[in-house]
């Protein structure tokens, strides 16, 4: 099974080729469903290859397979090749997994729009990609998959590209994740400089002995962690780079759900995972990765409370846990990312996924000043949606719960400073998620009346995935369940791949953590007691005592404003990049291009008018002159050698 | 056999189709026969090749032959083309009536 | 034999050069490639003597042939001073030229090394073979590459030979290229 792993590959692939080229005369239906069984198929593959990973010895749950070797070129050897492990294995589930519902769930969604085919040619595509990246096994190719989701990315955000909004959100995603790629590409060539290759298990072999011997400094393990992480900021909108995924939120809701929610923006984390070995090597970039995903975590989580929009919360909410993931690996728990990347992966598509369902219902609309009352007329929809964020809130015992306990249990070792902010954050999230439950699914109905007389629940093929991915939230946590000796199959499994932080909790940490197995428990307590108040405060503030947020609102104004600009970091990007370049574009227009280009291309058109009037002469027209010339350079031709 | 031929009869020989296909080309006004010359100059050359490849001991001189004719193939085929095209715009095939492209 | 077929081959293609009407031309030239075929055989190149009769003889002239009947045109008696001169001037030229490869090639040749296919050699391997196994292996992509040629000529031909350009609209080529 291990060797068919290509296969995951070949079949979203064969998808985008079928509907290419092959389907254009069959119905929406077929299209949509072959689309989702090459997923599906996919999915089975990955599947098969965990079980039989499984059943290999922990040791040995590493296999590369080498499809062809891509680039050699000197030194420089890229192979097109796969690396199966357990981290790759669990990616590529979450991936084609997601993928699938989301596949099927896509059919409803967009039953009836006129790029049907082209869109889901597109997210064959992007599952086809974002496989590559995680499969990869060495740099280059995740590169590849990396910038084959950026495109996808932006093809399906400016899916609707008739509208100027999409169009220009596209654009702006596009041109961030350019800033990061950039750094990731830096980071690749200076890998590439310091160790030859390019392939993840070289790499990660050499790199302990090579600074440890001082042929490699320290100093240079930092800028390239730096630099990896540049490229994971922009993927997976960390700050300063966060600012195109809100406005993705133009593409559709799948595709929100899919890539800027479940799968493509935690490439970033899955970059900094799979290279945990050279992240351990630089604590100073542990640190800068820590600090930068908690701030983003809390930012955006104070961004998401003033949103009226229902898909930019979510989309303000991804960011958030996404800087939790951030955190997670600045402290050294790389399996505790990974956790939480997967929980996240399914109660974020399905939160998503449901508010698609409610715009659906809607008839488009998407402002939460707009809706409410919805839970008795969308009652999969609405319970759906109540588990999803009872997920990602944290109550014990949906999949976000046993997550982000982790995460926040191992920054507690950390420090108590990052702990208590991280804290704050899910209280934070917690009242900004039951925010817009509240807003959306109880209370008086706020809906226009002609849209009110069309209410209905979504079909089947819609609420389905809803349902089953509401499943997965509720016990995609018990893969990961601590306390219990032994009772964390996740960690215990992916263990083998990672490398430990050489923090101080190392070593330390372990030991103590049998003894403080009563304090740890205190902990989760704590956490989920957070959890409660902000659902507790967010009921009290939206569905029982409304003028009570709209007093708040108005006692702190100033801060109110400044949330709903979000931090006005889009203007400050506006004033402080945009316009300068788009300044220097004049200035370089005005001068340089009307003086020395259009000079230069005007001369030369004035010297050769000059010459080809001299040369006209030459040109009688009559066949037999040209001939009469040919021969006579042949003659001379032959002159020539003989003469040698 | 023929064993005793040298090779520079051959050169000649070559030498002598080709300028006789030089010289329609030069004389003749005829599109048409000015083609048919260009392809005795191509069979001057190609008896050249083949008598080099026979004495060099070497099939790189037939391999090259093989090719000329393709091409010539080719050329026979878009040139006839041309020239069709020419006539059927100007009744006529004389290559000294078309001076279209004079400066 | 050299010798005979050599004058077959010469005085063919001074036929070719002074017959008036092209008809005859063509049916010289075949004699003239016939001729040339024959030379092959002496050669021991019986693949290419095949070749010459099958491709040259045969399907390019029929091409002529065809072409030249279809258009159905004799030279035009037009004889100018100009034109004159310019035969004159062609003939001197032509001469220079021959004597200038003549001179070249005349003398004793000195051959560089030799090849693996002696004439013993290739008798029993067979010459068609050898020519075909290098053909499909050395050559293969040249081979290709020479079958992409054909098909561009064969379409570039067909779009040139069309009554009309593609598309009924757009007026004809003769009509549009008119610039002096």
């Amino acid at each position: 099974m291990l060797d068919l792993a290509w296969l995951m590959l070949a079949l979203p692939l064969l998808g985008v080729f079928l509907n290419l080229f092959v389907t254009g005369r069959m119905s929406e239906r077929g299209i949509g469903w072959l689309a989702s069984a090459v997923v599906g198929l996919a999915l089975l593959v990955a599947v098969g290859a965990f079980l039989a990973l499984l059943k290999l010895p922990p040791q040995q749950r590493h296999i590369e397979l080498n499809v062809y070797t891509w680039i050699a070129s000197g030194s420089l050897s890229a192979g097109f090749g796969l690396l199966v492990d357990q981290l790759s294995i669990i990616m590529a589930l979450v991936v084609t997994g997601v993928g699938f519902i989301i596949h099927v769930y896509s059919i409803g969604y967009m039953h009836g729009d006129p790029g049907f085919r082209r869109y889901f040619v597109y997210l064959n595509l992007f599952i086809f990609s974002m496989l590559i990246l995680v499969l990869a096994n060495n740099f280059l190719l995740l590169f590849v998959g990396w910038e084959g989701v950026g495109l996808c990315s932006y093809l399906l955000i400016g899916f609707w590209y008739e509208r100027k909004s999409a169009a220009d959100a596209g654009k702006k995603a596009f041109i961030v994740n350019r800033v990061g790629d950039f750094g990731f590409l830096l980071a690749i060539f200076l890998i590439f400089a310091l160790f030859g290759s390019l392939d993840f298990t070289t790499v990660f072999s050499k790199a302990p002995q090579l600074v440890q011997s001082g042929v490699v400094s320290g100093a240079a393990i930092t800028a390239i962690t730096l630099l990896l992480f540049v490229g994971a900021t922009g993927k997976s909108a960390q700050l300063p780079l966060y600012v195109w995924l809100p406005d993705a939120m133009e593409g559709p809701t799948p595709v929100s759900a899919l890539i800027h929610a479940a799968t493509m923006v935690t490439a970033g984390v899955y970059m900094v995972v799979r290279t945990s070995a050279l992240f351990a090597l630089a604590p100073l970039s542990l640190t800068v990765v820590a600090g930068i995903g908690l701030a983003t975590a809390f930012f955006a989580a104070t961004m998401g409370l003033v949103q009226t929009d229902i898909k930019r919360v979510l989309a303000y909410s991804t960011v958030s846990q996404l800087g939790y993931m951030f955190l997670a690996c600045g402290v050294g728990a790389f399996t505790a990312a990974i956790f939480h990347l997967m929980t996240h992966a399914f109660f974020k598509s399905l939160l998503f996924l449901g508010s698609g369902s409610v715009i659906h219902a809607l008839g488009g609309e998407q402002d939460l000043r707009r809706m409410g009352g919805l839970f008795s007329k969308l009652r999969t929809t609405g319970i759906t949606f109540w588990i999803g964020a009872l997920a990602i809130a944290g109550i014990f015992p949906f999949a976000g719960f046993f997550s982000k306990d982790e995460i926040l249990w191992e920054t507690l070792q950390e420090s108590l400073f990052l702990w208590a902010v991280a804290a704050f954050t899910a209280f934070l999230t917690a009242l900004y998620m039951f925010r817009l439950i509240y807003l959306t699914f109880h209370g008086p109905s706020r809906v226009s009346a002609e849209r009110a007389a069309h209410i209905h629940e979504s079909p089947k093929v819609m609420t389905r995935p809803l349902v089953v991915l509401a499943v997965l939230s509720i016990l995609g946590g018990f893969v990961g369940l601590p306390l219990i000796q032994g009772g964390n199959l996740f960690k215990s499994f992916l263990e083998p791949v990672l490398a430990r932080a050489p923090l101080a909790h190392g070593a330390a940490a372990a030991e103590a953590g049998h003894a403080a197995i009563g304090f740890e428990l205190f902990m989760m307590i704590v956490s989920l007691a957070i959890a409660v108040a902000g659902l507790v405060m967010a009921r009290r503030f939206f569905l029982q005592r409304p003028e009570l947020a709209q007093r708040a609102a108005e006692v702190n104004a100033w801060l109110y404003r400044l949330l709903c600009g979000k931090y006005f970091v889009d203007e400050a990007y506006d004033l402080l990049v945009v316009r300068p370049v788009k300044q220097l574009g004049t200035i370089l227009w005005r001068g340089f291009d009307v003086l020395v280009i259009d000079g230069i291309a005007n001369g030369a058109a004035d010297l050769i008018r000059g010459a080809s009037g001299a040369l006209r002469r030459l040109q009688t027209g009559y066949v037999k002159s040209y001939a009469v010339t040919m021969v006579l350079g042949a003659m001379l031709l032959v002159l020539y050698f003989v003469m040698r | 056999m023929s064993f005793t031929v040298p090779l520079s009869w051959y050169l000649v020989l070559s030498a002598i189709v080709f300028s006789i296909g030089v010289a329609g080309v030069l004389l003749r006004r005829n599109a048409l026969v000015i083609f048919m010359c260009i392809e005795i100059m191509l069979s001057g050359v190609n008896l050249s090749f083949i008598a080099f490849s026979r004495f060099l001991h070497s099939m790189s001189g037939q391999i090259f032959f093989f090719f000329v004719m393709t091409v010539a193939a080719a050329e026979v085929a878009v040139g006839l083309a041309i020239i069709l095209t020419i006539f059927r715009s100007r009744e006529s095939v004389d290559v000294d009536e078309v001076n279209l492209l004079r400066g | 034999m050299f010798v005979i077929l050599a004058v077959i081959l010469v005085g063919a293609s001074l036929m070719v050069v002074a017959q008036r009407n092209p008809v005859y031309s063509a049916l010289f030239l075949i004699l003239a490639f016939l001729g040339l075929a024959g030379q092959f055989v002496l050669l021991q190149a019986q693949i290419i003597a095949v070749l010459q009769v099958l491709v040259y003889a045969g399907a390019i002239m029929v091409l002529f042939l065809f072409v030249v009947m279809l258009l159905n045109v004799r030279d035009r008696q037009a004889p100018e001073a100009k034109l004159r001169w310019q035969k004159l001037f062609g003939l001197i030229l032509t001469i220079i030229l021959f004597g200038l490869v003549a001179v070249t090639v005349a003398g004793e040749v000195r051959l560089g090394p030799q090849g693996e296919f002696t004439p013993q050699r290739l008798a029993e391997l067979g010459n068609a073979q050898v020519f075909g196994k290098l053909l499909f292996t050395d050559f293969l992509f040249l081979f290709e590459a020479t079958s992409v040629l054909l098909l561009v000529a064969m379409i570039g031909a067909m779009v040139l030979a069309r009554r009309r350009p593609l598309g009924a609209s757009s007026p004809p080529p003769a009509a549009s290229s008119r610039a002096d």
